[in-house]
């Protein structure tokens, strides 16, 4: 993402707005962003309204308004001269929006943003299946950030522990060696808002891979979101929240799929898999 | 997409906070499933969800990339789209999710969803000994539970718990923490009420799981120093 020298006057909105915290005033007193530390979320260039004022007439009205001490204050949500230009991104750093911009179909998983469908479609997909348990560990939510040479060591740290990575997760696709649980080198020192590692254990061993999980995140950098997910009983009842109670974690908010989906394309053609 | 799975709260203030959605999964039933979300999002409009969204479009709250002088400050703004427009911009497949506010009407739309039968995935977000309230109440047999063990790591790197409980209703981090200090402040001070304030932030969940009515309820907690 740029923002345009010649319309941007200053109203510092977009500072704040910025996911990452990436948008500043330049000591020209206009806006710049700082490329590193950007995710290209999109989110300046989506979210904010656009006044169309004209850029030279707003810049002397602040110029004005400022020797009265008075201030010229567009509401918070609008960028007054519609300074935003998105850029043509390349590989590797089209690789931040993927994984950042909520808007964005991620190739590999064909789902918008980060992230997959976990057992939110498990009714009809069954990857998570009874007796198991799904782990999904998000690296940099909420709103920190985190570099992919940050998620190799937790990935290497879990392939050490013998887990096994979701095939079908934007991160596991980029991985060099599952086995090893290395990531792609070309895209180690992009900066992402987030990025989510999923594996799968079984029901027995939960406590010993949140054991992994732990002390993956005493060595973290940035914030690590951990959810984890098992089918219910044929009576609607799971094992899974004794063990995390057991294990010291709180179970209030979840997420939970009722079990109306099914399978219906011509080519599947099962004639339904409701559970 | 884990977007409502890491609300920050008690289960207090996490109260009265539901997300349905609805999702067909990639290679078993995206076929017809455009028409079949929005069969899901007009089923909801009886039971005035407080928000609705879907990726591809944005929410009910959304800018307005064509703001003039004389629009700004003699028009008005608009803060939001209508249902059923909204739903008629719908492109494509994708998640299709409303927030209600209301056990009540959560159920009760649950109920008319289970008729219809769309054969796509239901989800609920919300506490979950409200949902499986809700399911015995439909006669529902709930699939798959999925639970947040919360926030670990550098947790130092965190903004204090009214922001956060503000910035995790968007789980794509759409509400940065600085916004919501800034609309925390500002309504503190006075110079922007509550509903404003949450539309404001709204906005910027593209999903349209921002819950605007907990947004007041932690901003008229702030407003008084609570």
């Amino acid at each position: 993402m740029k923002i345009s020298k010649e319309r941007c006057v200053g109203c510092a909105n977009c500072v704040p707005i910025c996911s990452v915290g990436a948008i500043y005033i330049g000591d020209d007193g206009l806006a710049e962003i700082n490329t590193e530390t950007c995710v290209e979320c999109h989110n300046c260039y989506r979210s904010l309204s656009f006044e169309h004022l004209q850029p030279g007439l707003t810049r002397t009205i602040r110029r004005v308004l400022k020797k009265m001490s008075l201030r010229f204050q567009p509401d918070p949500d609008v960028c007054p001269t519609e300074a935003f230009i998105p850029d043509e991104l390349s590989w590797p750093r089209i690789v931040r929006r993927a994984f950042s911009d909520p808007m964005v179909t991620h190739e590999s998983t064909g789902v918008h943003g980060r992230g997959t469908e976990e057992v939110k479609t498990n009714d009809v997909s069954h990857r998570i299946k009874a007796g198991d348990v799904g782990v999904v560990i998000e690296f940099g939510r909420p709103g920190i950030g985190v570099y992919f040479r940050e998620v190799q060591k937790a990935t290497m740290a879990l392939a050490a522990a013998g887990v096994v990575f979701e095939e079908g997760n934007p991160v596991t696709q980029m991985m060099a060696d599952r086995a090893i649980g290395t990531i792609r080198e070309d895209v180690l020192d992009e900066k992402v808002l987030s990025c989510i590692v999923e594996v799968t254990v079984s029901l027995a061993d939960t406590a010993k891979a949140l054991q992994t999980v732990k002390q993956i995140c005493r060595a973290a950098e940035t914030v690590i979101s951990i959810g984890v997910s098992t089918v219910c009983n044929e009576d609607g009842s799971e094992p899974l929240r004794e063990i995390l109670e057991r294990e010291g974690y709180q179970t209030g908010w979840a997420k939970v799929n009722l079990g109306l989906g099914r399978a219906s394309n011509a080519s599947i053609s099962t004639g339904g898999t409701r559970s | 997409m884990t977007n409502t799975l890491h609300r920050f709260g008690t289960p207090d203030t996490l109260n009265n906070d539901f997300i349905v959605f609805a999702m067909a999964a990639k290679g078993f039933n995206e076929q017809g499933a455009l028409d079949k979300a929005k069969a899901f999002l007009r089923a909801a409009i009886k039971y005035q969800p407080i928000n609705m969204g879907n990726a591809l479009v944005n929410s009910l709250y959304r800018p307005e990339k064509d703001l003039t002088f004389i629009k700004l400050y003699f028009v008005g703004r608009q803060q939001k789209t209508t249902y059923e427009k909204l739903i008629d911009e719908i492109p494509g497949p994708g998640s299709a999710a409303v927030v209600f506010d209301d056990p009540n009407k959560v159920k009760n739309f649950v109920r008319d969803v289970k008729q219809l039968d769309l054969g796509l995935s239901i989800n609920i977000s919300a506490l979950v000994d409200d949902v499986r309230n809700i399911c015995g109440e439909v006669e529902i047999t709930p699939h798959a539970v999925e639970y947040t063990l919360g926030f670990h790591g550098d947790t130092s790197r965190l903004p204090e718990r009214d922001t956060l409980s503000l910035t995790t209703m968007c789980g794509h981090g759409m509400v940065s923490a600085n916004f919501a200090k800034k609309m925390i402040d500002r309504v503190k001070e006075g110079r922007m009420d509550p509903q404003e304030a949450a539309c404001c932030m709204a906005k910027f969940c593209v999903c349209g799981v921002f819950n605007t009515t907990r947004a007041m309820r932690v901003l008229n907690r702030v407003k008084k120093g609570q």
